[in-house]
């Protein structure tokens, strides 16, 4: 049943900068009064800044389909899925939507501070498309996903920003809509609410329901959708299964490590601690090879001591297959208090990976918040050696290699 | 879990510098919808549009000391300085009506038109997130603005009866005709001064210092505190083009027995009302695609 869900025909859209066609009124007037003034002079019209957030977009997504949109920051992801819920026009194209869409920009949008919790999980229910009635039947089950019981008839301005966005995100994920498009929600709140929320996605996604994902958590589209699109600077610069694209996604920003990370711009988190430095480096020194010690040094700071501070190093392979993990918050890792600024380091077994590509992420978290956070930190080749004594695997054949043995048993062995 | 979890995508976009192109005009879109459509899904939407007026009810007197009593001393307190300086100081005739009554039945119909105009203007610059967040019809929003103010009316008219069998005057059996067709012309009125202004405002911020001047300037260019007597004969239809003008005298007429307003005052206040209507959801309409990326 290929029925086309969504269909996007030769999508642009275009802002124009900084232009007083907006803003208040005198402007416009000074604007065109200004301008035989100007022409005078000669400079005619001033230079005009466009900005194509999205250009020439086009694609099909059919019913029962999960697809994710990757890319970077401004990369129109976002540009893209309000044009789809018809938040905003394109400036040229066509689309077509067939089905009851449910569309989560950002989760809590339409919150009131001052109505209670209960109120507000009515009003934006309804402001998602749900009906009352199917709030009032999935009321308890919100709630306790959200796990707000208590404060359900308390202001939601009294709320923590967590509790918040639990609640919101407990509304929307209650949604069931057609075809749900989903900008970066899940990852909101603590450790294991963007659990219970990948959780749900994987649910609605296995439901036969059709999703548009965006996000540039590229493991979350690799888990949840077949089949993706990379955006760049507004357009659709690869297509296929999602491995492949988050892989090229992945190849794309290899790029970024060559900006040393204390001036990458393209952080996540509230910023309360700045990773400033990250090296991976043979712990024997030399380049890595298979049997290498990885030594990791990183180097932090932050206005004041970090308390229940965890800092986690993800070691992914170039399609972003996560590998290891490297966390604080293990037996013997970090003291409670640790000081405002300070380097860390560490030295692993060897790693017994294939030769190939493989990139960092690194992610501070203080008190279960993302503190800092910065995709393709780093990047590192792991060589060939000779390991175990033999052909080392290619990548494609296998991401880690192990000692193993063999034997030549007898075929009639009595035993 | 991964290291990275967390917050929104905040978009830095893309930046094209010195692109004098002019975005091109043609626009071929399915999912533009036509008029008859829109306004089928402004009413299957009704439910967000009960919400929001619910909403806009709680939050209004929500941490306040008087509460809903805001919605009947605002209009009593403007009677009361009604009654000091129209009635003592400049001695204005009220038509054989006590001056209170006189004054408190046009002040019903002139507050529902007044706080429209006040309250209707920031709407949607107010919810922008409902604008450019998430997709509602946006004509919801100054509707519900408008829709609480219809039950400050229905407040205030209560009080108005209650004042009404203080000063034992009944009004007679063509009020009940008349209540209702004049409190409809309010409503299309407020409405359509309500969502024209509350997309103006998006474009322009100007509205929002014009919208209470404005109410101001119109509350002396209809008969509230005075009697549209006082208005010469020949500038009659003139004075209906302010549609309020006829409400409040055909308020105060069908309640109090005053004189009505002039047939041809009314019909140009009526065809005004209809015409500020049509005009107003037009530049709504227009604008409305472009209000995500505007405001």
């Amino acid at each position: 049943m290929n029925v086309v869900a969504v269909r996007a025909e030769g999508i642009s859209k275009c802002f124009r900068l900084g232009a007083a066609v907006q803003g208040r009124l005198t402007e416009t007037l000074w604007h065109a009064l200004g301008r035989p003034v100007r022409s005078l002079r000669g400079n005619g019209t001033p230079r005009r800044e466009f900005l194509w957030a999205l250009k020439d977009v086009s694609f099909e997504i059919y019913e029962g389909e999960v697809v994710g949109f990757i890319g970077r920051n401004g990369a129109g992801k976002s540009t893209l899925l309000k044009i789809l819920s018809r938040i905003t026009e394109p400036t040229e194209g066509s689309f077509d939507v067939r089905g009851r869409v449910g569309s989560l920009i950002e989760v809590g949008s339409g919150f009131h501070p001052d109505l209670t919790g209960r109120e507000n999980a009515y009003l934006y229910g309804s402001v998602l498309g749900m009906r009352k009635r199917d709030v009032q039947r999935k009321f308890d089950e919100i709630v306790s996903f959200a796990e707000v019981e208590r404060f359900i008839d308390t202001p939601v301005k009294r709320y923590s920003s967590g509790m918040y966005m639990r609640l919101a995100f407990a509304v929307a994920a209650h949604l069931e809509p057609e075809i749900l498009m989903v900008d970066e929600v899940l990852s909101v709140g603590d450790f294991t609410f963007q659990k219970k929320c990948l959780a749900r996605m994987e649910q609605v996604a296995t439901d036969g329901r059709t999703v548009l994902f965006v996000s540039h958590n590229t493991a979350a589209v690799s888990s949840l959708c077949r089949r993706a699109y990379l955006l760049d600077k507004g357009r659709i610069v690869a297509a296929g299964a999602a491995r492949d694209v988050v892989g090229q996604y992945v190849a794309a920003n290899q790029a970024a490590q060559f900006i040393p990370i204390v001036e990458r711009q393209d952080r996540r988190g509230d910023g309360s601690v700045r990773v400033t430095g990250l090296r991976i480096e043979n712990a024997a020194g030399g380049s890595i090879s298979s049997s290498s010690r990885l030594k990791l040094t990183l180097d932090y700071e932050s206005a004041s001591p970090l308390t229940d501070a965890r800092f986690q190093v993800t070691i992914h392979d170039a399609e972003y297959h996560p590998l290891f993990l490297l966390d604080t918050d293990v037996e013997g890792g970090l003291p409670d208090v640790v000081p405002a600024r300070g380097t860390l380091m560490c030295v692993t077994d060897p790693i017994r990976l294939t030769p190939g590509m493989c990139g960092l992420m690194v992610g501070v978290h203080q008190r279960g918040t993302l503190a800092d956070g910065v995709e393709f930190a780093g990047v590192f080749d792991v060589e060939p050696d000779g390991f175990f004594g033999g052909r080392m695997p290619l990548r494609s054949e296998a991401v880690a290699v192990l000692h193993h043995k063999w034997a030549l048993g007898e075929p009639d062995d009595a035993s | 879990m991964t290291p990275l979890s967390s917050a929104t995508d905040n978009s830095l976009a893309q930046i094209v510098r010195g692109d004098d192109r002019q975005p091109p005009s043609s626009t071929r879109l399915h999912g533009r919808k036509g008029w008859i459509a829109s306004y089928q899904e402004v009413w299957e939407y009704r439910e967000v549009l009960y919400f929001l007026v619910l909403r806009n009810l709680k939050v209004r007197y929500r941490q306040t000391i008087l509460g809903a009593a805001w919605a009947v001393l605002q209009p009593l307190a403007l009677m009361v300085l009604f009654v000091l300086v129209v009635e003592k100081l400049l001695a204005v005739r009220s038509e054989g009506v006590p001056y209170p009554l006189f004054a408190f039945a046009a002040l019903v119909p002139w507050g529902l038109f007044s706080q429209s105009l006040t309250l209707g203007a920031p709407s949607v610059v107010q919810d922008m997130n409902l604008v450019s967040k998430v997709y509602v019809p946006r004509l919801l929003i100054p509707l519900a603005a408008v829709g609480v103010l219809l039950v400050d009316f229905l407040i205030t008219l209560a009080i108005l009866f209650g004042m009404m069998a203080l000063y034992s005057t009944a009004p007679d059996l063509a009020a009940l005709v008349w209540i209702p067709s004049l409190t409809l012309l309010a409503l299309v009125t407020s409405v359509a001064v309500g969502v024209w202004l509350s997309a103006l405002m998006v474009m322009y911020r100007d509205v929002r210092a014009v919208a209470p001047f404005l109410a101001q300037f119109l509350l002396f260019l209809t008969p509230v505190a005075y009697s549209s007597n006082l208005v010469p004969e020949r500038w009659r239809v003139i004075y209906g083009l302010n549609p309020m003008a006829s409400v409040v005298e055909g308020f105060r007429s069908a309640l109090l027995g005053t004189s009505p307003p002039a047939g041809r005052m009314l019909a140009a206040s009526a065809v005004v009302a209809i015409l500020l209507f049509g005009a107003a959801l037009t530049y709504f309409r227009r604008v409305d695609r472009i209000f995500a990326d505007v405001i």
